[in-house]
């Protein structure tokens, strides 16, 4: 709202607060913390990757085709939610909640299939608890594993607050969130894969 | 998948038991009576007073990013008395136990401390300094002051903000909870590996200082997160970049490290964790786990930390000199990029910590030269202000004593950084007294800006000044202590005294730490005044007012907060006020605006109070609790419960009240009569009836 600018100069002026743009802004600053998170992972990952201490070796535990199972499955996900936030743009919410739903069932496929190659390397013996290797390798993807989980939760609050509150401005700004959230863990997705699973075969 | 622990241990209980109540120890059952004993006081006093129901609707639930800076410094005040309490006890040790002839006391052969007690000491002493004491001051200062500054009525997300503050409290509550149950770490503040593992530290301490870390740090996370958004998003009309002061300048690139930085601490600290708790090997000695791996991350977060430390008070004293010099600050522009370039640099010279793991020439001449190259920024600043006070107006208030000892301080300490980063003489000096006369040089830079800002804020918040007699008194018991404790320590570093020693076996160097000892008595002059500061002002707070019915507290105040009204209301600003100026304020007084009234004021949305942050610090604190003792049950409840909370929090709409144009109207035209009357009201100005959501 403007004020009365001729006699003085324009001292006072109202402005209504954007609260998407203010929350959105705030996600991206916690993604930021979260990239160097894995990085500084990453990094322990450079150090210990051959720290095999006698034990089991890259070759002998990742298998890259599995690797490559759990990015189909993923990146599905990370589609499927794309098509939800397309419904929400224009309104529709049962689409959306529908979308999501699915989103969420394939990212569960992903932990279940991650966590059926946990139980095998470790009912192999191959726990973190055997060589540094094995415990950045069991860390690093327990971690990303872990993000996924939170996001199935997520979505699924995400699913009730469309269908019990509709698509207000906090809902709508803890979709857009959500989004964020969901691409930016497949592309650590993407360094997890080459990093542990492709460069970890070739040893 | 949990490793196995020795000693006692049960389902419900976990580690607990009755060995670990230290009740045979005099000193902490000394310390305990003491505790209770002031606990006792404060209850029974605001009980008498009737103030439970005051306290819980207007502090602990309270989302006013003021209230919220104010615990978060009063929290950094307590502990910086404990932490104070310990460095007596560390330079009383080391005073007695210099030689082998001084005698022993209680359990010690040497003076009056067992090496176990005595390293535990020291590790709570840096712990708390850092991350308990300093660190939460300087964040309290930012959440009053950014809002402010940048012309906002609260901060970018007020909830976050009280998470961060409570997240920073359990934390220094676990701290001191080890005083009284178990044990604290002895590793240093640093966690020395492999010392730090289970297998070298079987009890609880090390455990009690990694989950306070990590609580906190994620506290301290967010709070970053929250200021950058802040500045980014929350400026007056008119504020562009150009316009932004140099205290939020300083703020944003201090949170910018927060941001970055304090999650590598998370990865560390949660690393440790598990090589304690599951049993993996990161840090360990053995089985492919790497000692210095655990170093390299600690110190790619604990080199930005120390400059997180220095680059507000960088503000600070930028704000303070411009303001006592009655001149704009000189060089605004050289003072942004060097306050980033500094952020920038600290990035890459967190090597210099341990120049002496032998990485070869190549890598420590790369991290030895990109650490001389901090020394060039630094300077810029120093001539900055040097320019900034030629032919200015000087008044020397303490708030401006305390911002010029910085410019004494800073380049002994800054010169002392860059011997040390030369690798060769490093090599010598590393990890003898001489790294800590370095670090508490640079440190007492922090120190003094924080009392700069106390001093100079005091009046913008609570409407009246600090008593600036008793304030010198302060000032100068300050001076004389610091040079009595660190410039012996300079000395005792070049004769070759190393750190963290219970027991010194050259008796030559006993007169130097007594000389340190006289220091110490010096800095309890100095305790004493700075009490007594604060208690008269505040009993005789009506003298302190007379200046604040003109708009003008020191005469010379430049920045946008104090467009504001002193004390500050509860919104901030009536109504949000256009910015013309870097130096707003001083723009608008020489332009005759002092006074100037908005012609209409408006509807205006708070925050409303609420209980969650302070359900869920408690919840917080009962896990950090359960996983120190490994209850997993209660960390498991107590988990669910702080989820719980975030879950129910993001069902509740119904955050905000609206304040009417009227009421604000009433509550301006109460100031004005005040202000015209020369008796300024100084009871806060606090909305009734706003209500307190869970
Ligand atoms: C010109 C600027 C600076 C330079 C060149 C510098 C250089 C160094 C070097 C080389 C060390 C490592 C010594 C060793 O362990 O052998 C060191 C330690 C340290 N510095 Fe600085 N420093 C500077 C500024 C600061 C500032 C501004 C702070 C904090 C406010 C600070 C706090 C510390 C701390 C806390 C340690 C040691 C921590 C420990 O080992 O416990 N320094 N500094
Ligand atoms: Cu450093």
């Amino acid at each position: 709202m403007a004020f009365d600018q001729t006699a003085t100069p324009r001292l006072f002026e109202e402005r209504t607060p954007d609260l998407i743009g203010n929350r959105t802004f705030g996600f991206w600053l916690y993604m930021l913390s979260d990239v160097i998170i894995y990085a500084a992972l990453f990094a322990a990952f450079s150090v210990l990757h051959t720290h095999y201490a006698g034990g089991p070796t890259s070759q002998q535990v990742v298998e890259p085709l599995h690797g490559f199972i759990d990015s189909v499955l993923l990146f599905s996900s990370v589609w499927l939610l794309g098509l939800g936030m397309r419904s929400m743009a224009v309104g529709e919410r049962a689409m959306l909640i529908a979308f999501m739903g699915l989103a969420a069932i394939v990212a569960l496929g992903f932990v279940g299939f991650e966590s059926y190659d946990f139980a095998h390397a470790l009912g192999k013996g191959e726990s973190p608890q055997r060589s540094g290797y094995l415990s950045i390798y069991f860390v690093l993807l327990g971690l990303h594993a872990l993000h996924i989980f939170v996001g199935i939760l997520w979505m699924l609050l995400m699913m009730v607050q469309v269908a019990f509150k509709g698509l207000t401005e906090p809902v709508v700004s803890r979709l857009l969130n959500l989004k964020i959230f969901w691409m930016f863990q497949s592309v650590i997705w993407v360094c997890v894969f080459v990093f542990v699973y492709l460069l970890g075969a070739v040893g | 998948m949990l490793v196995p622990l020795q000693g006692h241990y049960s389902f419900w209980l976990g580690r607990l038991s009755m060995q670990w109540v230290p009740y045979d120890n005099p000193i902490i059952v000394g310390a305990f009576v003491f505790a209770c004993s002031v606990g006792l006081a404060i209850v029974a006093g605001i009980t008498r007073l009737g103030w439970w129901g005051y306290l819980w609707r207007e502090w602990v639930t309270s989302l006013d990013h003021k209230k919220i800076g104010l615990m978060y410094m009063i929290m950094g005040a307590i502990m910086l008395f404990r932490g104070f309490v310990d460095a007596v006890m560390i330079r009383a040790q080391q005073a007695m136990a210099a030689g082998p002839h001084t005698a022993g006391f209680l359990d010690a052969s040497h003076g009056y401390l067992p090496p176990f007690h005595f390293d535990q000491v020291y590790g709570s002493h840096g712990t708390i300094m850092i991350l308990f004491a300093v660190t939460p001051m300087l964040i309290g200062m930012m959440n009053i002051i950014v809002p402010l500054q940048v012309g906002a009525r609260d901060m970018a997300y007020p909830f976050l903000n009280s998470i961060g503050l409570y997240l920073t409290a359990v934390g220094a509550a676990l701290v001191m909870l080890s005083l009284f149950l178990g044990e604290f770490s002895h590793a240093g503040w640093v966690g020395l590996t492999p010392l730090s593992e289970l297998a070298y530290s079987p009890g609880v301490g090390v455990d009690y200082w990694l989950w306070a870390l990590q609580i906190s740090g994620i506290g301290t996370t967010i709070g970053s997160i929250n200021i950058v958004a802040t500045i980014v998003k929350m400026r007056a009309p008119g504020m562009t970049w150009g316009k932004l002061p140099i205290f939020s300048w300083t703020s944003l690139s201090m949170s910018t490290i927060g941001i970055t930085a304090f999650p590598i601490l998370t990865v560390v600290v949660s690393l440790l964790t598990l090589d304690r708790y599951v049993g993996t090997h990161f840090f360990t000695a053995g089985l492919g786990g790497d000692l210095m791996l655990y170093k390299n991350l600690f110190w790619m977060w604990g080199h930005p930390e120390v400059y997180f430390l220095i680059l507000l008070p960088f503000g600070v004293v930028s704000e303070v000199i411009a303001n006592f010099s009655h001149k704009q600050l000189f060089g605004f522009t050289t003072m942004v990029l060097a306050t980033f370039a500094i952020a920038g640099v600290s990035w890459s010279v967190w090597l210099h910590h341990f120049f002496v793991m032998g990485q070869g020439p190549g890598v420590n001449t790369y991290f030895g030269i990109a650490t001389m190259l901090v020394g060039i920024p630094t300077g810029v600043k120093l001539f900055n202000w040097i320019f900034t006070m030629c032919r200015g107006r000087l008044h020397f208030d303490p708030p401006m004593l305390w911002a010029t000892g910085t410019l004494f301080l800073l380049p002994i300490g800054g010169l002392s950084g860059v011997i040390l980063a030369m690798v060769p003489a490093d090599y010598e000096m590393h990890n003898s007294v001489f790294v800590i006369a370095h670090f508490h040089n640079m440190v007492m830079v922090t120190v003094f800006a924080e009392f700069a800002a106390i001093t100079y804020w005091f009046p913008k918040v609570f409407g009246f000044k600090l008593d600036p007699t008793i304030g010198k008194k302060v000032f100068w018991s300050w001076v004389v202590a610091a040079a009595l404790v660190f410039i012996p320590m300079y000395g005792l570093g070049l004769m070759g005294m190393t750190r963290r020693l219970s027991y010194i076996s050259r008796p030559e160097l006993q007169p130097f730490l007594y000389v340190q000892e006289a220091g110490m008595f010096m800095f309890c002059v100095a305790a004493f005044y700075q009490f007594k500061q604060f208690y008269m002002s505040i009993r005789d707070r009506a003298k302190g007012v007379h200046l604040i019915g003109d708009g003008e507290v020191w005469s010379g105040e430049r920045s946008v907060e104090w467009v504001a009204h002193s004390p500050v209301p509860f919104y901030n600003f009536a109504v949000t006020p256009y910015i013309h100026q870097r130096d707003e304020w001083a723009w608008r007084r020489a332009e005759g605006h002092v006074r100037a009234k908005p012609e209409r004021y408006v509807d205006i949305e708070m925050p409303k109070n609420t209980a969650i942050p302070f359900l869920m610090a408690g919840a917080t604190f009962v896990f950090g609790f359960a996983m120190v003792w490994r209850i997993w049950w209660l960390g498991a409840v107590s988990f669910a419960g702080i989820v719980a909370l975030l879950v129910l929090r993001s069902f509740i709409d119904d955050t905000e009240y609206t304040v009417p144009a009227a009421d604000v109207e009433k509550h301006e035209q109460q100031f004005f009569r005040h202000r015209d009357a020369h008796s300024p009201d100084l009871r806060p100005i606090e909305q009734a009836g706003r209500g307190v959501y869970l």
